[in-house]
C-alpha cells in the first residue's frame, strides 16, 4: 500500500522480473522503495508471469544445469542473432553478471526445475523455473512483502514529472483517482509497447489489429513514450520485436507459451489463398519459430494453416486446442474455408516435388522438394495419409524492443548523458543488448542483471 | 461453480480433457508431481487416462498457485480443482454395489448413518439383548468387561464379516479402476512397480512436494503440515489395527483373552494409535478449515470431512472406553464405539477412505510406465 504523502527513496514502475529484482536489491540496500503496478494482483507480474527460464554463463555443472556454457559462447550467439547490433561493452557485463545471479534468484525464493524431457534439450545454456515465470514472480512478491516494500496494484502511472533531466514525481491513477506520488529516484521497469496496437501500427500497420499480443496486456509503453517525450535517447526500432506464430483461436492477450504451435516443418504451411509461402523445413524448429511470426504478419489477413497428416502423429508437441480434422483434402479445405481446388492443387504440386530420402527429424535429413517454389528443405514427405490435421496460425508478438538507451549503472541517457535519477531495467531497455533477434532465456537474463544493477546504482545514488 | 461433480460426468470429463490439453502444451508443472511427466507422454485423453492422471494428482495445488492461466484468467484452469472433481466421480462410479453406492454418495447421510444411525441402533439392540442394568454396571477387568456387554463370538462374527465385506467391495472398486485406466490388459502384478509405488505412498513422497519442501497448503506457502497429519492418521489408524490384530492372536493362539493390562501389547498399540487419529484427522480438519477454496471442489471436500469426523469419532470414543473401562460407562462406551466402528467399516467402501486404493493403483501404474 501507498503511504499517503511519503517521500519514497525509489520508485519503481512495473511489478514485473526487472521491476522486483531492482526493488528487492534497493531494499535490501536500505532504501524505502514503493512499486506501482498497473495490473490488479491476479495478473501481475508482467510478461514475466509468463517464463520459463534464464539464459546464463556457467563454466561447469552446476545444479540444474549442464555442461558449461562460457561467456565467450553466450556473446557469440548473442552477436549471431543480433547481427552485432548489441552494446558490447553493456552486453558483456552482462552475460559476465548473468553467471552470478542464480544464488541471489534462489535466496529469494526461486526454484529451478532439473532437466528432465521437455527441458532437456536446453538445459545445457537454460536454468528452467520450477513451475515457471509466475511461481517465480509469486516467490519476488512474498519476498518483497517480507522486506517491508510497498506494493501498489492496480495503479497506472500515468505521467511523469520531469525537469532537467530529474525525475520529481509521478501521477499514478486508482480506480478513477489519480494521486502525486514523490520518490528521490525513478526506476522504469514497464516492459515494452506490444500490447500498445496503435503503436504497433506504426511500424506493421492496419496488419497489426490482427496479431496476437503473447503476454501481458498491461505493457502498453506509455512509460517508454513518457521517457522518449521527455527527450531521452532511444535504442532499437520501432519495427523490431520477437514475433512467433500462435494457434489463430490464442486469446487477443496473455496466451502465453501454451499458444505455440510447433508442426510447421512436419508439413507445409498455406495462406488464406490456399498456397504456400515460405520453407517450412529451412532449419531446425527452435532455430526458425521466431520467424513465423513476420511471415505471416505479411500473408492476407495475417493469417496460415498449418497442414500435416496422420504421420506426423506423436512427433509434435501438442498443441492448446484441437486440430481442425478432416479424411480429405477437400473437406479440410471446407472445414478452413480454402478453396478446395486450390488447396488440392497446392498439395498435389507439393507431393509431386517431394523427393525421396530417410526421414529424421534430429538431422538436417535429406527429404526435400525438387523444382518447387518455394521449395521445401528438409523434412518433406508426401501429405497422403489421412485423416490430415490443420492448425490456423497468427502472429503472436512477445516483445518490442525499441527502448530508452541505458549505460552500465542502468542509467537512463539522455543525448548520451546519463541522467541524475533515472533508471530502467528489463524489456524498456532491452534494445541495448538486443538491437533485433532473440536468444530463449535472455529476456530474463536482461531483466535479472539490469534490474539488480538499477536497484543497487539507485540507493547509490541517493547517498551521493 | 463451486463443485464441478455436479455437472454431468461427461461434461467434467471434457473438461478435465480441455484443462490437460492447454496444461500440455505448456508443460511448466512438468517438476512437481508425477501427473505432468505422464501427461507428456500422451497426445490425446480418454476417459480412463483422465481418471488416472485425476488419481495421480495429490492435491498439492502447486500447479494452480503457478498456473498463469488460473481464474480471472479466460482459460480458467484450475487442475486440483478439477482432479478433484473427477476423482470423486472414480470413486462413485467404481465403488460397489451400487446401491450403497447411491446410499452413500451424499455425504451428509452418510455422516449421519455412520456417526449417528449406527451407534444409536447399536444401543438399543444391547438395551433389547443385554438389558439397561448389565449395560451401566461397572465390570472389573477380572469380570472380563467387555463380553459382559458383547459376547466374543459376536465381536469376531459381527465385525469379521463387516471387514471382509468392506475388503471385497474394495477391491471390486480397485479391479475396475484398473480395467477402465488401462487400456492393454497388462498383468495387474507387477511386483517392482508395486513395491515401488508402496514405498512412495508410505512415505507420502509426493506430499513432500519437488524437494521437501511440502506442499502449497492449506496456502501458497509450501508446508510440510498436511503430510505430518497424513502420516499420524495413516499411521495411527494401522496402529489401531495392529492392536486388534495383535489381541486376536493373543485370544485364539496364546488362549489369552481381553481386557487386557494397559502397558499390555494390544493396549499400547491402541493407545498410542488412537492418540494419533486424534491428532491426525484434528490437525487435517483444521487445514481444511484455513485452506484457500479456490482449488478445492466442494463435494470432495464434503466427503473428507466425513471420513475425518467418523476417524475422529472412532478415536475419541476408544480412548474414552480406554479410560472408563472400570466404570458405569463402560458399556455404553463400548457400544457406541463399536456402532463407530462399524459405521467405518460399511461406509469405508463409498467414502474418502478408497482413495487409498485408486492412489496407490495410478502409483503402480505410474510406475509401470515409468519403467522402474
Ligand atoms: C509467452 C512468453 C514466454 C516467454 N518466455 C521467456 C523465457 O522463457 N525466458 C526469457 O528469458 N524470456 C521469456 N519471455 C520474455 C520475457 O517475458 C521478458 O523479457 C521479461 O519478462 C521482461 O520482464 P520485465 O520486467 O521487463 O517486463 P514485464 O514482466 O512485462 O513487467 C512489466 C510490468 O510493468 C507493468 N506496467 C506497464 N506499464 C505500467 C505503468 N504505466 N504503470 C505501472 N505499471 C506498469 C506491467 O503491468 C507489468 O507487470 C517470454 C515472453 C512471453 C510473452
Ligand atoms: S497448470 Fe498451468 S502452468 Fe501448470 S502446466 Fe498446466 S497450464 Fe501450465
Ligand atoms: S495439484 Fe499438485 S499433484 Fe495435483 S496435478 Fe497439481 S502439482 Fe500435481
Amino acid at each position: 500500500m501507498i503511504q499517503p504523502g511519503k517521500l519514497y527513496d525509489v520508485l519503481v514502475i512495473g511489478g514485473g522480473n526487472a521491476g522486483l529484482c531492482a526493488a528487492i536489491t534497493a531494499r535490501e540496500a536500505g532504501a524505502s522503495v514503493l512499486i506501482l503496478e498497473s495490473a490488479p494482483v491476479h495478473f501481475r507480474g508482467g510478461n514475466s508471469r509468463h517464463v520459463r527460464n534464464l539464459r546464463c554463463v556457467h563454466d561447469g555443472p552446476e545444479d540444474v544445469l549442464l555442461g558449461s556454457y562460457p561467456l565467450s559462447e553466450y556473446w557469440d550467439d548473442l552477436v549471431q542473432v543480433t547481427g552485432g547490433k548489441t552494446n558490447e561493452s553493456l552486453a558483456k557485463m552482462m552475460l559476465q553478471e548473468s553467471a552470478h545471479c542464480r544464488n541471489w534468484m534462489r535466496h529469494h525464493g526461486a526454484r529451478f526445475q532439473p532437466a528432465l524431457g521437455g527441458t532437456l534439450q536446453l538445459s545445457r545454456t537454460n536454468a528452467f523455473f520450477l513451475g515457471g515465470g509466475k511461481s517465480l514472480l509469486n516467490a519476488y512478491y512474498r519476498s518483497a512483502e517480507k522486506l517491508g516494500i510497498d506494493i501498489e496494484y492496480d495503479a497506472e502511472v500515468t505521467d511523469l514529472e520531469i525537469v532537467n533531466s530529474q525525475f520529481r514525481s509521478a501521477t499514478v491513477k486508482r480506480n478513477t483517482q489519480t494521486e502525486q506520488i514523490k520518490a528521490r529516484v525513478l526506476i522504469t521497469s514497464s516492459g515494452g509497447f506490444q500490447a500498445n496496437i496503435d503503436w504497433l501500427k506504426e511500424a506493421w500497420g492496419e496488419a497489426a489489429e490482427n496479431f496476437i499480443i503473447r503476454g501481458t496486456p498491461y505493457d502498453n509503453g506509455r512509460i517508454l513514450r513518457l521517457l522518449m517525450d521527455a527527450g531521452m535517447s532511444t535504442i532499437s526500432d520501432v519495427s523490431q520485436c520477437h514475433a512467433v506464430a500462435v494457434h489463430a483461436d490464442s486469446p487477443r492477450f496473455d496466451g502465453g507459451i501454451a499458444t505455440r504451435v510447433d508442426c510447421v516443418s512436419l508439413g507445409i504451411v498455406v495462406n488464406r489463398h490456399a498456397v504456400r509461402f515460405y520453407d517450412e523445413g529451412e532449419d531446425f524448429w527452435p532455430k526458425r519459430y521466431a520467424i513465423w511470426g513476420r511471415l505471416i504478419a505479411q500473408q492476407p489477413d495475417q493469417i496460415a494453416y498449418a497442414i500435416i497428416d496422420a504421420k506426423s502423429a506423436g512427433s509434435y508437441l501438442p498443441p492448446v486446442f484441437p486440430p481442425v480434422q478432416a479424411d480429405s483434402v477437400a473437406e479440410l479445405a471446407v472445414k478452413l474455408s480454402l478453396d478446395p481446388a486450390t488447396l488440392d492443387h497446392t498439395l498435389h504440386s507439393y507431393n509431386a516435388a517431394v523427393q525421396p530420402g530417410n526421414f529424421d527429424l534430429t538431422l538436417l535429413d535429406n527429404c526435400h522438394t525438387d523444382g518447387l517454389v518455394p521449395c521445401k528443405s528438409h523434412w518433406a514427405r508426401k501429405l497422403d495419409t489421412p485423416p490430415y490435421r490443420a492448425y490456423p496460425l497468427r502472429p503472436g508478438i512477445t516483445f518490442t524492443y525499441l527502448g530508452v538507451a541505458v549505460n552500465d549503472k542502468a542509467q537512463v541517457l539522455q543525448n548520451g548523458v546519463p541522467t541524475a535519477n533515472i533508471y530502467a531495467a528489463g524489456e524498456i531497455m532491452a534494445g541495448n543488448i538486443l538491437g533485433k533477434g532473440y536468444l530463449a532465456g535472455i529476456g530474463m537474463t536482461i531483466g535479472t542483471v539490469f534490474g539488480r544493477i538499477a536497484g543497487r546504482e539507485a540507493v547509490r545514488g541517493l547517498t551521493h | 461453480m463451486d463443485s464441478l461433480t455436479e455437472t454431468s460426468n461427461n461434461a467434467l470429463l471434457d473438461e478435465g480433457r480441455r484443462v490437460m490439453q492447454i496444461c500440455n502444451a505448456c508443460r511448466y508443472c512438468e517438476g512437481f508431481c508425477a501427473v505432468f511427466p505422464a501427461m507428456e507422454k500422451r497426445f490425446d485423453f480418454t476417459s480412463g487416462d483422465l481418471k488416472y492422471l485425476a488419481n495421480l494428482c495429490h492435491d498439492c495445488r502447486e500447479c494452480y498457485y503457478s498456473c498463469q492461466y488460473s481464474p480471472p484468467h479466460e482459460f480458467q484452469l484450475n487442475v486440483p480443482k478439477t482432479f478433484a472433481a473427477i476423482r470423486q466421480q472414480t470413486y462413485r462410479e467404481y465403488a460397489w454395489p451400487s446401491f450403497m453406492v447411491s446410499l452413500f454418495s451424499n455425504s451428509k447421510r452418510a455422516l449421519l448413518i455412520s456417526t449417528f444411525i449406527f451407534p444409536v441402533f447399536f444401543i438399543l439392540a444391547s438395551l433389547l439383548l443385554v438389558g439397561p442394568d448389565a449395560l451401566f454396571t461397572a465390570y472389573s477387568d477380572a469380570d472380563g468387561s467387555f463380553y459382559r456387554i458383547v459376547s466374543h463370538t459376536m465381536l469376531v462374527w459381527g465385525f469379521g464379516s463387516a471387514g471382509i465385506f468392506a475388503v471385497i467391495a474394495m477391491l471390486v472398486g480397485g479391479y475396475r479402476f484398473w480395467q477402465e485406466t488401462t487400456a492393454e490388459k497388462s498383468a495387474v502384478f507387477d511386483l517392482r512397480a508395486v513395491v515401488r509405488a508402496l514405498h512412495d505412498a508410505m512415505r507420502l513422497r509426493y506430499l513432500g512436494g519437488a524437494s521437501g519442501e511440502g506442499c502449497a497448503y492449506p496456502e501458497e506457502q509450501a508446508s510440510n503440515l498436511r503430510r505430518r497429519f497424513h502420516h499420524l492418521t495413516f499411521y495411527g489408524f494401522m496402529l489401531c489395527f495392529a492392536a486388534t490384530s495383535v489381541a486376536t492372536v493373543y485370544h485364539y493362539l496364546f488362549d489369552l483373552p481381553a481386557p487386557y493390562a494397559f502397558f499390555s501389547l494390544p493396549v499400547q498399540l491402541g493407545f498410542f494409535g488412537g492418540i494419533m487419529l486424534l491428532v491426525g484427522p484434528l490437525g487435517l480438519l483444521y487445514l481444511k478449515r484455513i485452506r484457500d477454496p479456490e482449488p478445492a471442489d466442494t463435494l470432495q471436500t464434503g466427503m473428507d470431512i466425513t471420513f475425518l469426523v467418523l476417524l475422529l469419532a472412532t478415536s475419541i470414543t476408544g480412548l474414552l472406553l480406554l479410560f472408563l473401562r472400570e466404570t458405569g460407562m463402560m458399556g455404553i462406551m463400548l457400544v457406541i464405539h463399536l456402532g463407530l466402528v462399524m459405521g467405518l467399516f460399511i461406509t469405508m467402501p463409498y467414502g474418502k477412505f478408497v482413495h487409498g486404493i485408486y492412489r496407490l493403483s495410478a502409483l503402480v501404474k505410474n510406475a509401470k510406465e515409468e519403467g522402474v
